[in-house]
C-alpha cells in the first residue's frame, strides 16, 4: 500500500548519488546483453504464427467492409423486391434473397459493421472500466481495494445474459449503443480482478520499489512503471472477449432485445431466418449470416489464443 | 473449514444485496411496472394509483426494495402476469431447468474431461487436432444457431427427437436440449482440461509416480487427474451461472417450460415481479454455487487448507 508521505521523504546526499549510479548502470546494461523485451518478443512470436497471420487478415477485412462496406457490395441492403421472396442463389445475386426478398449477400456484406461495432466498442469499454477499476484497487489497496472488489462482486453476481435481456428490455432506446453499454457495464468485473492482480504482482517488483524510493510520484508509477508490465493479462483476456461479445450481440438481437430491424445484423438476420423454420426452405438465408458470423467469431478467438501464446511466459 | 464457510456466507449477503438491488433498479426505474399491466391502452388514472399504491411503487426506491425483499423473505414472491403467484410458476420451472441444466453438466464433466484427457496425453496427434478444431467451431457457431438447425435435422427431418418438449419435459426428452446447452462449455472445459493436463504431464510428481512402477492408469487417475482438475472445476462453477441464463436460448428453441421460458415471458410481457424473481433465485444459486467450487479445491488440491 503506498503512502504518500514515502513519496517526499528527504532524501541523503549520499543516497540520491547511489540512485543515480543505479540508474547509470542500467542505462549501459541493454547495449550488452540486447534484451528484448516481452512485446519484442512475442511481436517476433507472433509474426511467425499461421494462426495469427490468417486471423489477422481475415479481421483486417473485415473491419475494412464494416468501414467501407460498398466496396464489395453495389445494392442498398434495404432496397428489397418482395416479389423475388426466398429465390434462390443465383448470378448476380450468388447468395440469393430472404424472406422480404432482400439481397442475402449485400445485407451479409452489410452486418459486418453492427458486429464488429458492437465486439470493438465493448471490448474497449469493459478493457478501460476493468483495467481502471481493478488497478486503482490493486495499486492504492486498503480501504478503496475492498470497496472497489465488493463492487466488482456485485456486478459479478448478475449473470451477463440475464442482465443483459432485463435491462435492455426494459429500455425504450435501440440500436447499437445499448447493446454496447450493457456488455461493457455487465463484463467488466473480469478484467478488473486480472489487473487487479497483476497491478498487485507489478507493485512489489524491485523497480517500481525503486521508483518510488527515487520520489516518483504516484501517477508516474503507475503509467510507466507499473502499467507496462501489468497490461498484458488484460489485452489476452479483452481479445478473447471480443469474440464472445460479437456472439453475444447476435443472440441478444436473436432474443429480439438486442439489435432490431431496420438495424442490418448478422443476428437480426439470422433470427429472421430460424423464425418459424423459414430456413427449411431457403437454407441459403440461414447459411450465409451464420456462417459470416462464425467466421468472424472464430477469427477473434484465434487471434486471442494466438495472443495468449505469445505473451504468457509460462508456455516459452 | 466451518469458519471458513461461516465467513464467505456472510461476506456474499453483501454480494447478493447489491446484485439483486441493481436487478431491481433495472425493473422497476426503467420500466414502468403498472402500465406495462395494462399493454398498449393506457390505465386508468384512479386504478394505477390503486396499484401503485398496492406494489408500494409511491415510495422512494431504496423503500421499494426494502419492501419487495421483506416480501420476497416472507415467501410472498408477488403475481405472475396470468395472476398465478409466481411461487407457483417457480415451483414447476425450477424443477425442469435443474434436470436440464443437470443432463447439459453431465455431458459437460463426463465427455468434456474424457475428451480433454485423451487429447491432452496424445498433444499433436491426429485425434488431438481433430477435437480441437471441433471445439472451435463449436465456440464459434452461436448455440442459437446450432439450436434451430439441431432442431430441424434431428426433429423435423430425420425424426429422431421430438421438436418441441412436452410440458413435463421428461429426462429422456431433455438429451438434445441439454447437449445443445452444454455444447459450447463442453468445448471450453475440453480445452482447459487438455491444457491443464499437458502442463502436468510433465510435473516432477508424475514422473515420480511413473518411476515408482505405478500402473498407467493408477497414475492418470490418481494423480494426473486430481491436480489437473483444479481450473476445470472452478470454470464448472462459474459456468452454472451461464447455463442457467444460457437456458433462455435453449429453452425457446425447444419450447421447454422451464426458467429461462418462464423469465422470457416475464421480460417480454414486462412483468417485474416474475423478473425479479426470478433472477432473485438465480443470483442465490450463482452465489452458493461459486462457494461450493471454493470448498471443492481444498477436497482437489491437499496444500489448500481453509482455516
Amino acid at each position: 500500500m503506498p503512502d504518500q508521505q514515502s513519496d517526499k521523504t528527504p532524501f541523503g546526499a549520499q543516497e540520491v548519488a547511489a540512485a543515480k549510479g543505479l540508474t547509470a548502470g542500467t542505462a549501459t546494461a541493454p547495449e550488452t546483453t540486447a534484451a528484448r523485451s516481452l512485446w519484442t518478443d512475442a511481436w517476433h512470436d507472433l509474426r511467425r504464427n499461421p494462426v495469427f497471420i490468417v486471423s489477422a487478415l481475415l479481421i483486417l477485412f473485415l473491419v475494412v467492409i464494416s468501414l467501407w462496406p460498398g466496396l464489395i457490395a453495389s445494392r442498398d441492403p434495404q432496397r428489397c423486391q418482395l416479389g423475388r421472396s426466398l429465390e434462390g442463389p443465383s448470378a448476380g445475386h450468388w447468395f440469393g434473397f430472404d424472406t422480404q426478398g432482400c439481397d442475402v449477400y449485400t445485407r451479409t456484406v452489410y452486418g459486418a459493421r453492427a458486429s464488429i461495432t458492437v465486439g470493438l466498442c465493448a471490448t474497449l469499454g469493459v478493457a478501460v472500466l476493468g483495467a481502471v477499476v481493478g488497478g486503482l484497487a490493486g495499486f492504492i489497496g486498503g480501504f478503496w481495494d475492498t470497496l472497489l472488489s465488493r463492487l466488482t462482486d456485485v456486478f459479478f453476481g448478475i449473470p451477463l445474459v440475464l442482465g443483459a435481456i432485463v435491462f435492455l428490455s426494459m429500455i425504450t432506446l435501440t440500436g447499437i449503443w445499448p447493446v454496447v453499454l450493457v456488455i461493457a457495464a455487465l463484463s467488466w468485473p473480469q478484467i478488473a480482478r486480472i489487473s487487479r492482480g497483476s497491478v498487485i504482482t507489478a507493485k512489489q517488483n524491485d523497480y517500481v520499489q525503486a521508483a518510488r524510493a527515487l520520489g516518483a510520484s504516484n501517477s508516474r508509477m503507475l503509467l510507466r512503471h507499473i502499467l507496462p508490465n501489468a497490461v498484458a493479462p488484460v489485452i489476452v483476456m479483452a481479445t478473447i472477449m471480443l469474440g464472445t461479445f460479437i456472439a453475444l450481440e447476435a443472440t441478444l438481437s436473436y432474443l429480439g432485445v438486442g439489435l432490431r430491424p431496420p438495424t442490418v445484423s448478422w443476428g437480426v438476420d439470422i433470427s429472421a431466418a430460424s423464425d418459424g423454420m423459414q430456413f427449411r426452405n431457403a437454407p441459403h438465408i440461414l447459411l450465409y449470416p451464420a456462417a459470416a458470423l462464425s467466421l468472424t467469431v472464430l477469427a477473434f478467438i484465434m487471434l486471442g489464443d494466438a495472443v495468449r501464446d505469445a505473451l504468457d511466459p509460462k508456455l516459452r | 473449514m466451518g469458519r471458513y464457510v461461516i465467513r464467505r456466507l456472510l461476506q456474499m449477503i453483501p454480494v447478493f444485496i447489491g446484485a439483486t438491488f441493481l436487478i431491481f433498479v433495472m425493473v422497476y426505474a426503467l420500466g414502468d411496472p403498472v402500465s406495462a399491466l395494462f399493454g398498449d391502452r393506457g390505465p386508468d388514472p384512479a386504478t394505477a394509483k390503486a396499484l401503485r399504491e398496492e406494489f408500494n411503487l409511491d415510495h422512494p426506491l431504496w423503500q421499494q426494495y426494502l419492501l419487495y425483499m421483506g416480501k420476497i423473505f416472507s415467501g410472498d414472491f408477488g403475481t405472475a402476469f396470468n395472476g398465478q403467484p409466481v411461487t407457483e410458476l417457480m415451483e414447476r420451472a425450477f424443477p425442469i431447468s435443474f434436470r436440464l441444466a443437470l443432463v447439459a453438466l453431465t455431458f459437460e464433466i463426463v465427455l468434456g474431461i474424457v475428451l480433454g484427457v485423451v487429447t491432452g496425453l496424445r498433444r499433436g496427434r491426429s485425434l488431438d487436432t481433430t477435437v480441437l478444431i471441433l471445439t472451435l467451431v463449436v465456440i464459434a457457431v452461436p448455440t442459437f444457431v446450432l439450436g434451430t438447425t439441431g432442431q430441424f435435422f434431428l426433429g423435423v427431418e430425420a425424426g429422431w427427437i421430438d421438436p418441441a418438449v412436452s410440458p413435463d419435459a421428461r429426462l429422456d426428452e431433455l438429451i438434445v436440449p441439454g447437449l445443445i446447452l452444454a455444447l459450447v462449455s463442453l468445448a471450453y472445459v475440453t480445452r482447459l482440461t487438455r491444457t491443464s493436463v499437458a502442463e502436468n504431464t510433465r510435473a516432477d510428481y508424475i514422473r515420480t509416480a511413473i518411476a515408482k512402477g505405478l500402473p498407467r492408469r493408477r497414475v492418470t487417475v490418481r494423480h494426473l487427474l486430481r491436480n489437473s482438475l483444479i481450473p476445470v472445476v472452478t470454470y464448472l462453477g462459474a459456468d452454472i451461472g451461464t447455463l442457467m441464463a444460457g437456458a433462455i436460448v435453449t429453452e425457446r428453441i425447444f419450447n421447454i417450460q422451464g426458467v429461462g421460458y418462464q423469465l422470457y415471458q416475464g421480460i417480454l410481457r414486462q412483468n417485474s415481479p416474475t423478473v425479479v424473481g426470478f433472477v432473485v433465485v438465480l443470483v442465490l444459486i450463482f452465489l452458493l454455487a461459486n462457494l461450493l467450487v471454493d470448498l471443492l479445491y481444498a477436497v482437489l488440491d491437499p496444500r489448500i487448507r481453509y482455516a
